[in-house]
């Protein structure tokens, strides 16, 4: 019955018989991240400020890399660059984002992580997540780690004093090295076991318990 | 041993466990708007997917509306999202509430309004704010665009159980307090963060006389809190809510629903990872001195001062006030404001304006404040318009507008300008929230807006309008 009703609406002109995607890439698994790392100061770094909501308007994610922390870039009064560490030279091609407490609360926005993949990172090392904006991040494949504030404080301090110091985040042995630096570090089991086996996107696991989803849609009388 | 309304709600809609341990939930009723949804429909078309349930998605526009009329926007890129959302819908076979239904409204508005909003189901929108719909005993949160995918193509996504925290809150609301304020006192107790990982479940004597337009303001603003949901259990005044709805069962099957609705209530021997308990009578008109809606103070009080505080919120308070640019120490009563903005998903509904306008009748906004009132969906403009109310906001100073998010966000033209101050009903101070990367909000209850517009400073309402009685909150 349900089926029924779903196929009687007008599915896209590409694909009018089956819900099997057309491609489904194998993903790959995301075990290690390294690269050289911004420390960016403060706490609850809500979305607002990752991607201020004037800049939602488009319907698509692809130029939003640029306009990744733009009130905090750029002075919102006289348009300058400021003295942000995301401005300052020495952390050009900063791969991995070193942030405070709550790092992402607010919106539901996956602007947000999207801005920051299309502006060049590949993964946040945090104290804390808010989070959807984690689960988010997940999805697109940007590893979330969180640490002690002391170990965080310890890492901003170190790529503060050498910007080139390279930073690997191991998601085998959940630590964090930095030269002489090496401090554990968090991740919620599914997080990581979904990015170790590069099922962090699950859609195709998704759509492959399709019979299970229509008996589950059976099983609920409000459905239909 | 009992279950929790969460508990049952998850179990019924549980599809499997994932390969990484998280469940694959089943999503009965899918909301969507302008903004977080075209991305999702072009990556389903990348994939070559169609909408499994399209009758299971409901799509309204709302964050880019004008508000000084309905007209379409002038601005391209809102224009584009309103053909993106018209196209997707129409191609994808989904209901869509557009501007000229007469149904279109902020999407926490419209899905209640419509009776879409059901007890004992899930509920999932691109919106954090979707917890509001908890208010009727839906387990309802926000998703991020590729989960909305997610949901489209299988009307099911990829999720982690949480814990479940009781709070329980007994007693009647003093005078001049209302629900807008016990969801800002809860916040500013338990942190901005305190709710991460958890569903927050409300209950007590004071939730079991709300309304349900004041559950949905609590729940509303659970997000803020840190969890990712909050319900109340279902109960008579959710169903007198959704009898004769559009969407609401009818007939033979509105009974057999309403039984159904009330068995998923949490069952008096459930127990919950956490509970905490709150008197009523001890909160106060509350209001933001900062820029995290945990940064509240009842209106009585003074803006923290840095020079006092621990030195783990030292800093927290110094960039506020840095950005706020009020005084530390001083009483917040008495800090003037530029710009009033009733309206939003939080307080944008029949019951705000209605208590408003009663207020304010006879008084008027004070010079140099721009004053807006902005109804949370067509169907509340048109119900307050017909009781009038419109011309009581008018009569008193404040622009009359129509139905979308306006300034809680200004996507739209209504917008702070340069370091304006608004008094605001909405639920997000954050930074640049409003519009202006260097504007202000104080957030606070829709009659404190209104008392502040008179004023032309925050202000106790209770004395602006001489408040002896709460009966008609
Ligand atoms: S009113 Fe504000 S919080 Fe609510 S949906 Fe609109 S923008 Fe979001």
């Amino acid at each position: 019955m349900l089926s029924q009703k779903s196929s009687s609406a007008e599915p896209p002109a590409e694909n009018k018989k089956t819900n099997k995607p057309i491609i489904i890439m194998a993903i790959a698994p995301i075990t290690k991240v390294s690269g050289t790392a911004v420390p960016i100061p403060g706490a609850d770094i809500d979305t607002d400020r990752i991607i201020p909501a004037r800049f939602m308007k488009c319907v698509t994610f692809d130029g939003l890399g640029e306009y990744a922390f733009y009130d905090v870039r750029f002075d919102p009064e006289s348009g300058e660059k400021t003295d942000h560490p995301l401005n300052d030279e020495r952390f050009n091609g900063a791969s991995i984002l070193v942030a405070g407490i709550n790092f992402g609360c607010g919106s539901s926005r996956e602007h947000a992580p999207q801005s920051l993949t299309k502006y060049g990172f590949s993964a946040i090392i945090a104290e804390s997540f808010a989070e959807i904006f984690y689960g988010n991040s997940t999805t697109l494949g940007l590893p979330c780690v969180s640490s002690t504030r002391e170990n965080i404080d310890i890492l901003k301090a170190a790529c503060a004093a050498d910007p080139a110091l390279e930073v690997s985040i191991n998601l085998d042995a959940m630590t964090v090295t930095a030269g002489d630096l090496s401090f554990p570090v968090d991740m919620p089991a599914s997080a990581r076991q979904a990015l170790l086996a590069g099922k962090y996107d699950p859609i195709k696991e998704l759509l492959d318990n399709n019979d299970k989803i229509e008996a589950t849609a059976a099983s609920l009388s409000y459905v239909g | 041993m009992g279950k929790t309304l969460y508990q049952k709600v998850w179990d019924a809609h549980t599809v499997e466990t994932l390969s990484d341990g998280r469940t694959q939930l089943f999503i009965g009723t899918h909301l969507i708007h302008e903004v977080t949804s075209p991305q999702a429909f072009g990556m389903l078309r990348d994939l070559g997917l169609k909408v499994k349930y399209p009758s299971r998605t409901f799509a309204t526009i709302d964050h880019i509306v004008p508000t000084i009329n309905q007209d379409e926007p002038a601005d391209p890129l809102a224009a584009d999202m309103i053909d993106a959302i018209r196209k997707n819908c129409d191609d994808f076979g989904v209901t869509y509430f557009d501007l000229k239904s007469g149904k279109q409204g902020i999407v926490h508005v419209v899905g209640p309004e419509q009776g879409i909003t059901q007890p004992g189901s899930t509920i999932a929108c691109g919106d954090s704010h979707t917890a509001t719909h908890g208010a009727f005993g839906a387990i309802a949160f926000g998703i991020g665009t590729t989960q909305v995918r997610d949901v489209l193509a299988t009307q099911t996504m990829a999720m982690e159980s949480l814990k479940v925290r009781k709070i329980e809150v007994n007693g009647k609301l003093r005078p001049g307090v209302y629900a807008k304020d016990l969801t800002l006192h809860i916040i500013r107790m338990l942190g901005a963060k305190g709710g991460i990982g958890y569903a927050y479940e409300y209950s007590g004597t004071t939730f079991d006389n709300f309304s349900m337009e004041e559950r949905m303001t609590v729940c509303n603003m659970a997000i803020e809190g840190g969890a990712r949901c909050g319900y109340v259990n279902p109960d008579e005044t959710t169903f007198e809510f959704l009898k004769n709805r559009p969407y609401s069962p009818t007939g033979d099957d509105w009974e057999q629903s309403v039984e159904e609705w009330r068995s998923f209530a949490t069952d008096p021997d459930a127990e919950f990872d956490d509970i905490i308990r709150i008197d009523a009578e001890d909160i106060e008109p509350t209001v933001t001195w900062g820029i995290s809606p945990d940064h509240g103070i009842s209106i009585d009080e003074s803006i923290p001062d840095p020079a006092t505080a621990d030195t783990d919120e030292k800093a927290v308070i110094e960039e506020a006030l840095a950005y706020m640019k009020l005084p530390a120490g001083t009483p917040i009563k008495g800090i003037p404001i530029d710009v009033a903005f009733i309206g939003s998903c939080t307080n944008g509904r029949l019951s705000d304006f209605r208590e408003a306008a009663k207020l304010i009748k006879g008084h008027k906004v004070a010079d140099g404040v721009k004053a807006i009132a902005v109804p949370g969906s067509q169907i509340t403009a048109i119900q307050c318009e017909k009781e009038g109310l419109d011309k009581i906001f008018q009569d008193a100073g404040f622009e009359w507008r129509a139905a979308g998010c306006s300034m809680c966000l200004a996507m739209n033209p209504d917008k702070l300008v340069g370091d304006q101050i608004c008094a605001s009903s909405s639920n997000r101070n954050f930074k640049g929230r409003q519009g202006s990367p260097i504007g202000r909000t104080v957030l606070m209850s829709p009659i404190m807006v209104a008392a502040a517009a008179i004023e032309g400073h925050i202000a106790d309402a209770r004395e602006t309008f001489n408040v002896t009685d709460n009966s008609a909150a």
